[in-house]
């Protein structure tokens, strides 16, 4: 190996890798956008605004969504080029593994439950 | 740096890489906290699916409508995220190079997460004032490891705040400091992402169940 395009590569990745930083503005759109996104969901748990549970859940679950995206973009700074794609690459790969965890133990303990028998209908069964 | 090995057996002298090209200090201590961030929210997920398969076995016990009083949560939301901004304001002032500043928002940060603390500590012993122990029941066992161990990061980010405000005072915003005011940025943010997560799905949905 050439020991000049080794120096340029080391060059390169400690200029353009570091944190991106943010400005006052940013931080304070990031926080009234958090707060409206927090409000709205107490509000339509305590209210019961909405006429269906399914439709508040929905709802309110979307709400957490949107508001993990702006605390990622205006707190945590999240961008696809700081680490040189490295944080995203990271985060792509934690977000499928909380999702696979998640949706599958709650999907195979939910057919678990509906389909064990309980105890006292067993016990019903000659 | 390259060097040369066995010249003698082939007559071609071998090189290889002795030693990687020099890094400044904490050149990657940015992108580790960010790995050690995401096996922590690892943890969490597997809490949050713990809670989500138990969270609706009372035992006969209270549900939880019958213990989480939403306003006290909304009040707790808000001091996690104001401490939040202030610490984002704390961020700002280091980038300028005021100390003194910098100092005074670290603080009223912490007084929020001080804050928080102690309306969820609060809540804890009045839930187990009523015999809503972890004992009681599946839900409770998962909701007191799920928000507990939130609780207990947050601790954990206060006493590390103190230990920073303290090295800020005593050498200033030399790069170290600021480095690792940068990991507890990252570090304070993410446990407010985490209570986005416990928010909604425990005590939200929980009432609404």
């Amino acid at each position: 190996m050439n020991t000049d395009t080794h120096a340029a590569n080391a060059d390169d990745h400690h200029h353009e890798g570091g944190h991106a930083h943010g400005t006052f503005s940013s931080y304070v759109l990031g926080f009234v956008l958090s707060v409206v996104l927090t409000a709205i969901p107490f509000w339509l748990v305590m209210s019961g605004a909405l006429p269906s549970k399914q439709i508040t859940a929905l709802v309110i679950m979307a709400f957490a969504v949107v508001q993990i995206v702006v605390h990622m973009i205006y707190f945590l700074h999240m961008n696809t080029t700081s680490e040189n794609g490295w944080s995203m690459m990271a985060l792509i790969f934690t977000i499928v593994m909380v999702v696979i965890a998640l949706s599958g133990s709650l999907w195979v303990m939910s057919h678990l439950n509906s389909n064990m028998m309980p105890m006292h209908q067993m016990s019903g069964m000659k | 740096m390259t060097v040369a090995v066995n010249p003698s057996q082939t007559g071609e002298p071998v090189f290889y890489l002795a030693d990687e090209h020099p890094h400044p200090e904490g050149w990657s201590t940015s992108l580790g906290f960010w790995i050690y961030l995401m096996s922590d929210c690892l943890i969490f997920a597997i809490l949050f699916a713990t809670f989500g398969v138990l969270g609706g076995n009372y035992a006969a016990g209270p549900a939880p409508k019958d213990l989480f009083d939403l306003n006290l949560v909304a009040v707790n939301t808000s001091m996690l995220l104001l401490s939040s901004i202030t610490y984002g304001f704390a961020m700002l002032t280091m980038q300028q190079n005021k100390i003194a500043q910098t100092q005074v928002w670290l603080a009223i940060t912490g007084l929020f997460g001080l804050a928080f603390i102690g309306i969820e500590l609060t809540e804890f012993a009045h839930m187990i004032h009523e015999g809503a122990t972890p004992q009681r029941s599946a839900f409770l066992s998962a909701f007191f490891t799920l928000v507990g161990t939130h609780g207990l990061h947050v601790s954990c980010g206060l006493i590390w705040l103190v230990t920073l405000m303290v090295q800020v005072q005593k050498f200033g915003l030399i790069e170290a400091n600021r480095r690792r005011l940068m990991c507890l940025s990252m570090f304070w943010h993410f446990l407010d992402v985490v209570w986005i997560g416990v928010f909604t799905f425990v005590y939200l949905l929980g009432v609404l169940r």
